[in-house]
């Protein structure tokens, strides 16, 4: 759904403010592409759906309605299949809530990003922290054990005391699942020109690693696993979508701007391609009603790109890249034959950063905050 | 074209003088004056500095290459030749300029009205003084508002101890006046002392390079004459060549039959190089060798810098470009010189700093190539006690130029530096800052006196490379552009000079060494590891930065560890932007250059090299 309100100062999404949306017509478009991409993807079972934007809260019921109807009619969508909406505070009443729960809904991920009201208005957020603990509660009474909230952290200004306190809060009134990250300031926002304006301090970067590793700790003597850099989940609460992202598996992305990666075998394509719909909604919709689909570019991935990404994603877990899932993309030649030998690999391993065992490749707890600079020298290697 | 005959110019009718002065004071336009008056070329408002040919010299407004005109002028009934020789006034070029005098008889002697005596006009006058020429003192600018020609005329009477009434009152941009000074050239500039009948001495006071009849010569003959066809030697490279052409410039080449002693023009004899017609070689007829002319001597270079292509695959075009370049300026050296960081390049040696500025000035505007030029370094010398290495080198003192080759403490009894001694001109009120930033740059007060109320000239001996980098622009800076300078060859001095390497956890960084002096290597150790720090990228491990001088550290930067290097977010819309931005990294990591486990990219290098340039 790529509409907001309004836009957060350090927002850079794909998103658009506008006065009035026309619902009817854009519900039809997201049914219709919808449609038309299962078709092509030949996709029999949908393991999970993920409503994103801009601010899906503000779409109605019927719309979410409407899309899985078309899901479940185009492929097979099991019952128990996870659907998560993203909500903000705002636009979460327990009637609206109940609202999306009866159209089909079974997790939601509210986007919080911080619990002080001054850190709020800083990032230009619609609520105020009393706000957001309302549309907490209001969620988990409909959602138990299925709420999810995100957070920021390394704000400018923000102190490591200050931090501890904003964790401590959201411990207090969470869910099991957290997504936690660090502010980055995109070029073009408006956080971005004031920090860079000097209007607003930037944080150091050892600050920044301190946050992380405080987060990481705290939230592991409260029961979560941390999952994925910026993931943890308690009582086995993890999002089922994002996860299929992290390896590799097939997605298709409905709606301005939305992302995929699948084998179109209804247009006779047989090799997994990355796809991008087209960004701007009016332009989307009208190559939806024209041709069934806004695809604005289609990229057939070669298998060493393929394997890129199941590195550099997979790695992003604490599962890593197990044997079995990389066989499956490159059944030549295994992660010890690769990774084992003396290489860039092997170094990384003997630094401390890496394990390669029985379980696959994976980062250690120090690796993973530094997986950047693991995976170039692990690409060179692969390229190689 | 016509050949003319300047047989009708009897040694009596002949004035051969140049015009000095301080740049900017007006020499140019003079000449430019000169040249209309005398119907040498039309009056229009489009001759200012008609004889700047070169567009460096045009755009900077100052004289690189030396160029003569012949002027023709009618003065009380009698026909005069008067042969005008063009010189640089830069201080880098002051042995062209000593050539150029040698070949005169007098000169004139431009001075700013408003800003009198300044640093060059010292300079240059002493040249033409201890030549034995005729000065005459000619006062510039009159026209504008802050002019104050008496003070001038006093200046140089205290100065130059000429009386105050021989000084001419002119503007030059004006034409008031210039015609007296073209009449008292006549009158007081003595007429060469030479004769035909002597045998052919030709002074070579400059030469280029024109692609379709090789090098053109310009020269001043001192006796004999000169034809097409004449067999004539060098005296430096001891060539023999036979004459196509001969001729005289006003200002272009204007071919004659002949030119005879006491004459300035030019030659051409199929010389392929300009190296072949050096400045200050003599020619002679083949069979009548003569004594050479005094004071030869081979360019020397004052200043070297490494030249760079930006990327290796350039290597070939700026190869081509400096060959060419230097065909027409044979006081570059040049060096093949090759670093680890930058590949393949040369070490080039200039006369002074705008020598190199404008060769690289020309280099981008004539070749259209930009390079990386690092750090300039001086010739050092090293006089050598170590028998094994006096052996390899065949000689017991050598010249350094490349860090790399600097002998050890042990194997040497001497090291040297080279000296200049340095001409400041200031205002007073500066004097205190002057001299506590000569003081700085490790020079020694030579002399001090006050020319006028407001004016004092100070003289300091100065190691050379403390020039090289940012002097000039240090002492203009804190003088508001008020105090000038020039300098001149020094010889060598004892120097405490050491070698100070970069180390990155613990491994030299050989590109980055330097010759320095011992007091002042601990600030510029400092410096190159504050700069290294801010360019080479944080690492998994801790990196320490260090300048030592062999063992003993002498300043350090520390470079921490990344703790945290992961993009927080990556779901569907995230994956394509991070795919390409790691693969990026992964390409670059092909380039870095590794130095133990350190990984630097060459654009640091190049950052940390590069000449500080205030452009």
């Amino acid at each position: 759904w790529p509409y907001c309100r309004k836009r957060c100062s350090y927002c850079n999404f794909n998103t658009y403010v506008v006065p009035a949306v026309d619902e009817a017509a854009v519900r039809a478009c997201l049914v219709r592409e919808a449609q038309t991409l299962l078709r092509l993807s030949q996709v029999h079972s949908v393991s999970s759906v993920f409503f994103g934007g801009g601010t899906p809260s503000l779409a109605s019921p019927g719309t979410v309605a409407a899309v899985l109807e078309a899901v479940a009619a185009t492929a097979h969508l099991p019952a128990g299949a996870e659907v998560t909406l993203e909500a903000n505070p705002s636009s979460t009443s327990t009637s609206r809530l109940a609202g999306f729960r009866a159209a089909g809904v079974n997790r939601l991920s509210i986007g919080i990003q911080s619990l002080d009201d001054t850190e709020l208005r800083m990032l230009g957020r619609e609520h105020t922290a009393a706000e957001a603990r309302k549309a907490v509660e209001a969620a988990r009474g409909l959602f138990p054990g299925r709420t999810s909230i995100d957070l920021l952290f390394g704000l400018p200004g923000q102190s490591q005391d200050a931090w501890a306190q904003r964790l401590e809060a959201a411990l207090g009134l969470c869910d099991n699942h957290i997504s936690l990250y660090q502010l980055t300031l995109e070029r073009g926002t408006a956080l971005a020109a004031q920090v860079q304006g000097g209007a607003l301090p930037a944080p150091s970067q050892d600050l920044l690693a301190d946050m992380y590793q405080t987060a990481r700790t705290v939230l592991a003597s409260a029961g979560f696993r941390h999952y994925e850099v910026s993931n943890f989940a308690r009582k086995g609460a993890l999002s089922t979508h994002n996860l299929s992202y992290w390896r590799a598996d097939q997605y298709i992305g409905v709606g301005p701007g939305a992302h995929g990666r699948f084998v179109p075998w209804g247009e006779g394509g047989c090799s997994r391609e990355a796809r991008v719909q087209t960004l701007e909604p009016v332009a989307w919709m009208r190559e939806v009603q024209s041709q069934g689909h806004g695809t604005r570019s289609r990229m057939v991935l070669s298998s060493l790109e393929q394997l890129e990404e199941v590195l550099s994603l997979g790695l992003r877990t604490d599962e890593g890249v197990t044997h079995e899932r990389w066989g499956h993309f490159f059944p030549q030649l295994s992660l010890q034959a690769v990774f084992g030998a003396p290489g860039e690999g092997r170094a990384l391993q003997q630094q401390g950063w890496l394990v390669l065992d029985r379980g696959g490749l994976r980062c250690t707890w120090a690796g993973l905050a530094v997986l950047d600079s693991l995976l170039p020298d692990l690409l060179w290697q692969l390229q190689r | 074209q016509e050949k003319l005959d300047m047989s009708t110019y009897p040694v009596e009718s002949i004035r051969n003088f140049s015009i000095i002065a301080h740049v900017d004071h007006g020499k140019s336009t003079l000449a430019d004056r000169l040249l209309e008056i005398t119907g040498t070329i039309s009056k229009t408002d489009r001759n200012k500095q008609v004889l700047d040919k070169l567009q460096v010299e045009r755009e900077r407004g100052i004289t690189v290459k030396a160029q003569s005109a012949s002027l023709f002028y009618n003065h009380e009934g009698i026909n005069y030749l008067l042969n005008l020789i063009d010189t640089p006034g830069h201080v880098d070029f002051s042995y062209e300029v000593s050539r150029s005098l040698s070949a005169c008889q007098g000169v004139i002697l431009v001075v700013d009205a408003n800003e009198g005596i300044q640093a060059q006009t010292v300079a240059n006058f002493y040249l033409a003084f201890e030549a034995q020429l005729s000065i005459i003192p000619v006062i510039n600018k009159i026209d504008l508002k802050n002019a104050d020609p008496e003070r001038v005329e006093k200046q140089i009477e205290k100065l130059f101890d000429i009386p105050t009434d021989e000084c001419i009152r002119i503007s030059a941009k004006q034409g008031t006046n210039v015609e007296k000074v073209l009449q008292k050239v006549i009158e007081k500039i003595p007429p060469p002392q030479c004769t035909t009948a002597d045998p052919l001495k030709a002074l070579v006071f400059d030469s280029t390079f024109d692609h379709y009849r090789g090098v053109v010569a310009n020269i001043a003959l001192f006796g004999g004459e000169i034809a097409k066809g004449h067999k004539i030697v060098s005296a430096h490279t001891k060539k023999r060549y036979e004459v196509n052409e001969v001729g005289i410039l006003t200002p272009n080449e204007q071919p004659t039959y002949k030119l005879y002693a006491g004459q300035v023009g030019y030659l051409i004899a199929g010389m392929k190089e300009v190296a072949e017609a050096q400045i200050g070689d003599t020619l002679f007829l083949y069979k009548q060798p003569v004594e050479p002319l005094p004071g030869f001597k081979s360019a020397k270079p004052m200043v070297f810098a490494g030249m760079y292509p930006i990327d290796q695959t350039e290597y070939n075009n700026l190869k081509s470009a400096l060959e060419r370049l230097t065909l027409n300026d044979s006081s570059v050296t040049v060096h093949r010189d090759s670093s680890l960081a930058l590949g393949a390049g040369w070490r080039l040696g200039f006369l002074g700093l705008l020598h190199m500025e404008v060769f690289n000035q020309r280099l981008e505007q004539e070749y259209n190539m930009s390079v990386i030029l690092t750090a300039p370094t001086v010739p050092y010398k090293a006089v050598l006690s170590s028998a094994k290495l006096i052996k390899e080198y065949g000689k017991d003192q050598i010249t350094i130029i490349n860090p790399a080759q600097f002998p050890d403490k042990l194997s040497v009894s001497e090291y040297l530096e080279p000296t200049v001694l340095g001409t400041i001109v200031t205002p007073h009120e500066y004097i205190g800052k002057i001299i506590t930033l000569c003081q700085d740059r490790r020079a020694v007060q030579k002399d001090m006196l006050y020319i006028d109320e407001n004016r004092v000239m100070l003289k300091y001996l100065f190691p050379l490379n403390e020039i090289v980098v940012d002097f000039y622009d240090a002492l203009k800076s804190l003088s508001s552009g008020y105090a000038s300078f020039d300098y001149e060859d020094a010889g060598y001095q004892s120097a405490d000079l050491i070698k100070m390497d970069i180390l990155l956890n613990g491994n030299p960084v050989e590109e980055l060494a330097t010759i320095i002096h011992n007091d002042k290597a601990h600030a510029a150790g400092k410096l190159l590891c504050e700069r290294l720090k801010e360019t080479i990228p944080r690492q998994l491990f801790e990196i320490a930065i260090q300048a030592a001088i062999g063992k003993k550290i002498i300043a350090r930067e520390t470079l921490k560890a990344y703790r945290k290097n992961v993009v927080a977010k990556c779901y569907g819309g995230d994956i394509t932007r991070r795919m390409k931005l790691l693969k990026r990294q992964a390409e670059g990591k092909r380039l870095m250059r590794k130095i133990g486990n350190v990984e630097v990219p060459r654009d640091a290098f190049i950052r940390v090299l590069k000449r500080e340039t205030d452009k």
